[in-house]
């Protein structure tokens, strides 16, 4: 039996013909499992969805809560049999409810990682390695040049700015969903207790963050403030609003992003970005290396970004991996969310 | 090096004029002597390190870092001191070095063989962060590419000293880095540099576009008419002292390009500034830009180059003769001094740009469109008849009058990653017109498009890949799947460079053109028959 048996790319998305589902499709399908609420891998109209409880609601809050027919909420670590395919979701730590998917069947176990982070982050759960024959793994940042620094150091700029620049609002690109929390939850840590103001795009998935216990100090909207206002104040928006007519009504504004891609100053200066702050929720180049070597698997897919490098290495350790090519994945994350 | 790691980083996020000025200004404040020079004439692009070259630095990097990966990640991050200092494999040395200074970089390279460059480089990479492993190899290779010119270095000087920026321009030629004497009389605390000592550079008088109804207001008679030429402007000084003769050419930013072109200097009268195109010209015959842009940011000029693309100067303006000031003249009175300069020294590498007569704007423009026929000329430019030489834009004095370009829609066929600005996105397109059942490839473009399209067009191509040729990605490009794009150009010439046996000047994306198919692009006979016409 062939790892493809199991597990394959169609047009639709990543396909397994004996448990007939899919994982993360494209496309509507009759049965996919999610690994997260990120719009590139979690989209509306598919027949039966199953995901983690946060993922669940977390696409029930962005996509409307008939974004399916029937809900299934996958329990942590705990197997259960589609079709005669073994599946379990365990966690990947790159936002709140953020699964890898396993897949077991005839003794071969492939995993699929959706996004996934090593750092420690407060606002989702850590990592879990799965011991696997096939690991299919993202490629975001696989590239040598990706190092995530560490994210006290990067939120220590952003308040050395506001010292330096207590006229200017400083307006914080970062996707609505993860970044935005994981920024606060970082502000705190580093003793930052003054209100953290909120773009409307981020209401709702803030509050939820809240609602599931993680404690995010005071926050306020920035809606309804007089033109002018903010100066010294942190406000959070999408990385889209930065460069939109209403960033403009604050006080001066400081075009900050936090993001991967900050690491690359062409990628700052092409969005505009005063203070970029490499604070990312995908693994970097040490983080890809070290999951793919824990995972055991003789053999590494590689879905989206930067697969050629990645593949390379892999090669180079004596490890069979192939890109995968998959159209659709990482638009969101290369605009936003990484 | 800390301090100017620091100014750096700042000017490369730093988008608005003002806020560098205010940047480099407070460096200027603040670092001492000599480093603070240093810097200023790295801002300017003054340094040369001779014991420093791009490929060493490869060489260097490619010793710890697989080479399939180092060039993965140059293709994606687009610059290679930045590559450099990301992937540079961060050790710690145990050392215990005292932090380093610029000057102490630079005067040990400056001292240092092509050998111990290298050794210096990689040791101090070790012991610096990345910001400071970044700036150090900005630093040493000259590329700073951080938004600026040497133009605004000097008016942050300005700003720092409160001296007006042309008093600094009469003396900047005369004053060598690291700028000790320059910034002492600056402060108040010397005596003002010579400028005597050198030839300086004078702001030169820029035009602006043309508009339709500029045509409303201006009256025909009050305006004096001369060819566009599409080489590089310049600005030749000369000065004869006794037995010693001094001459300069300067670009339109004030950059000494003297060396590039020696074939020049016999050509210039003594003791004059002119403004004028450089251009190649074999017997009197002009050379297209393309026959230029060989002969551009050499340092050495080969014997073969020398014969096979001589320069020559195209005069249009006379700013100063025998030590007098000719810029707050009428034109007239500028030109007539000029073309008798010319005629005095009668040598074939110095000529006058000749006006060209016209009644009315209708006749004009019927010049200007036959002028197509020469691929030197881009368009004529009016000048007013009474307008002084004045540094800068000034409105209202000279017009330029470009040609309208041709246009054509054309498919995309293959692509490939930018440098710089536009680094890490697919920037660079080729593309092609329909012979018979195939698209043939007859040019690329890599601008006429905004950021957000570009976007747009980065998409289109991860998306519709097809092949991989190295860093080239061919696109789908069938009668009824593919990206049409309406590429804007200025002339058509034959060429062995492209299968279609034609070659585009001035390629840009003028429109995408998403509505169309690419079976409605259009065919090579279109353009063979443009080729005819043009």
């Amino acid at each position: 039996m062939r790892p493809s048996d199991l597990l394959h790319p169609r047009p639709e998305g990543l396909y397994c013909p004996p448990g007939d589902f899919y994982v993360d499709p494209l496309r509507p399908v009759p049965r996919a499992l999610i690994t997260h609420g990120h719009s590139d891998h979690a989209r509306p109209g598919h027949g039966a969805v199953m995901a983690s409880r946060e993922t669940l609601a977390i696409m029930a809050l962005r996509l409307g809560e008939g974004f399916c027919e029937t809900r299934q909420e996958a329990i942590i670590g705990e197997w259960v049999t589609i079709n005669g395919v073994e599946v379990a979701f365990f966690p990947a730590g790159h936002v709140l409810g953020s699964c890898q998917i396993a897949l077991r069947w005839k003794g071969l176990t492939i995993v699929v990682s959706g996004d996934y982070k090593r750092e420690p982050d407060a606002t989702a759960a850590p990592f879990e390695v799965v011991t696997c024959d096939v690991f299919v793994t993202e490629a975001t940042f696989g590239l040598p040049v990706f190092r995530h620094p560490d994210p006290a150091k990067e939120v220590g700029k952003l308040l050395a700015s506001l010292q330096e620049n207590p006229h200017r609002a400083h307006l914080v690109g970062a996707y609505s969903l993860g970044k935005a929390q994981r920024l606060i939850r970082h502000l705190r840590e580093a003793g930052y207790d003054r209100p953290v103001y909120l773009h409307g795009a981020l209401e709702r998935v803030t509050a939820y963050y809240e609602e599931t216990g993680i404690a995010l100090g005071p926050l306020a909207r920035a809606a309804g403030l007089p033109r002018g206002s903010l100066a010294g104040e942190i406000l959070l928006c999408p990385p889209s609003a930065l460069a939109d007519i209403w960033s403009r009504r604050f006080a001066e504004p400081l075009t900050v992003a936090a993001s991967g891609w900050m690491r690359v100053r062409a990628r700052a200066r092409q969005r505009g970005v005063e203070l970029p702050l490499v604070i990312s929720d995908h693994a970097d180049w040490d983080g890809l290396r070290q999951t793919i070597l824990e995972t055991g698997a003789g053999e590494i897919w590689v879905t989206h970004g930067q697969e050629d490098a990645l593949v390379h290495w892999c090669l180079g350790q004596g490890l069979a991996a192939q890109p995968l090519h998959l159209v659709g994945f990482g638009e969101e994350a290369a605009e936003d969310a990484a | 090096m800390k301090a100017f790691a620091t100014l750096l980083d700042r000017l490369s996020y730093e988008p608005r004029r003002n806020e560098k000025l205010r940047h480099i200004v407070r460096y200027l404040r603040e670092a001492p002597d000599p480093d603070r020079g240093y810097a200023l004439a790295a801002l300017c692009g003054a340094l040369d390190i001779p014991a420093v070259k791009p490929a060493m630095l490869r060489a260097l990097v490619a010793e710890r870092v697989d080479p399939v990966l180092f060039g993965l990640s140059y293709d994606f991050v687009g610059d290679l001191s930045e590559t450099i200092a990301l992937i540079w494999p961060a050790q710690f040395t145990g050392s215990n070095n005292a932090p380093l200074h610029l000057a102490e970089v630079i005067s040990t390279l400056l001292s240092a063989s092509r050998r111990e460059g290298p050794q210096l480089i990689a040791r101090w990479l070790d012991d610096l962060d990345e910001t400071g492993r970044w700036a150090l190899l900005k630093l040493v290779t000259g590329a700073l590419r951080v938004g600026v010119s040497a133009l605004l270095a000097r008016q942050a000087l300005a700003e720092f000293s409160g001296h007006p920026v042309e008093e600094i321009e009469e003396v900047w030629h005369g004053v060598e880095p690291p700028y000790t004497d320059l910034l002492a009389w600056l402060e108040g605390r010397g005596p003002r540099p010579d400028p005597s000592a050198a030839l300086t550079f004078r702001s030169p008088m820029l035009a602006h576009p043309i508009e339709d109804e500029d045509f409303e207001t201006l009256q025909p008679a009050d305006f004096h008419a001369e060819w566009k030429w599409d080489g590089i402007r310049i600005q030749a000084a000369t000065r004869r002292n006794g037995l010693a003769r001094d001459v300069r050419l300067f670009s339109r930013s004030g950059d000494d390009i003297t060396t590039s072109f020696p074939d020049l200097i016999e050509a210039l009268p003594e003791n004059a500034v002119i403004d004028g195109e450089l251009v190649v010209a074999r017997d009197a015959l002009i050379a297209t830009f393309s026959d230029l842009q060989q002969r551009l940011n050499r340092k050495v000029v080969s014997a073969a180059m020398l014969r096979d693309s001589p320069v020559a100067l195209m005069a249009y303006d006379l700013l100063q003769v025998e030590g007098e000031d000719l810029r707050p003249l009428p034109l007239p009175q500028r030109l007539a001094r000029l073309e008798a300069l010319v005629a005095a020294k009668a040598h074939p590498r110095l000529m006058l740009s000749p006006a060209v007569p016209f009644e009315s704007w209708e006749a004009l423009a019927e010049k200007r469109a036959q002028s197509a026929e020469n691929a030197a000329i881009e368009g004529v430019m009016l000048k007013r008849l009474d307008s002084p030489y004045l540094a800068g834009r000034p409105k209202g004095f000279w017009y330029k009058w470009k040609r309208d370009p041709m246009i054509a829609d054309c498919v995309m066929m293959y692509a490939q990653r930018g440098h710089g600005k536009r680094s890490s996105y697919y920037s660079d397109f080729t593309f092609g017109v329909w012979e018979g059942e195939k698209l043939v490839p007859v040019g690329k473009a890599y601008f006429g498009f905004t950021d957000e399209e570009l976007k747009g067009l980065d998409r289109f191509v991860r998306q519709n890949t097809i092949n991989r040729f190295g860093p080239v990605r061919e696109v789908v490009h069938e009668p009824q799947s593919g990206l049409v794009l309406e590429i804007a150009f200025e002339g058509l010439q034959e060429s062995t460079r492209h299968r279609s046996g034609l070659a585009m000047r001035f390629p840009r994306i003028h429109r995408i053109r998403t509505d169309k198919k690419p079976a409605e692009a259009d065919r090579i006979e279109t353009l063979r028959s443009l080729l005819r016409s043009g």
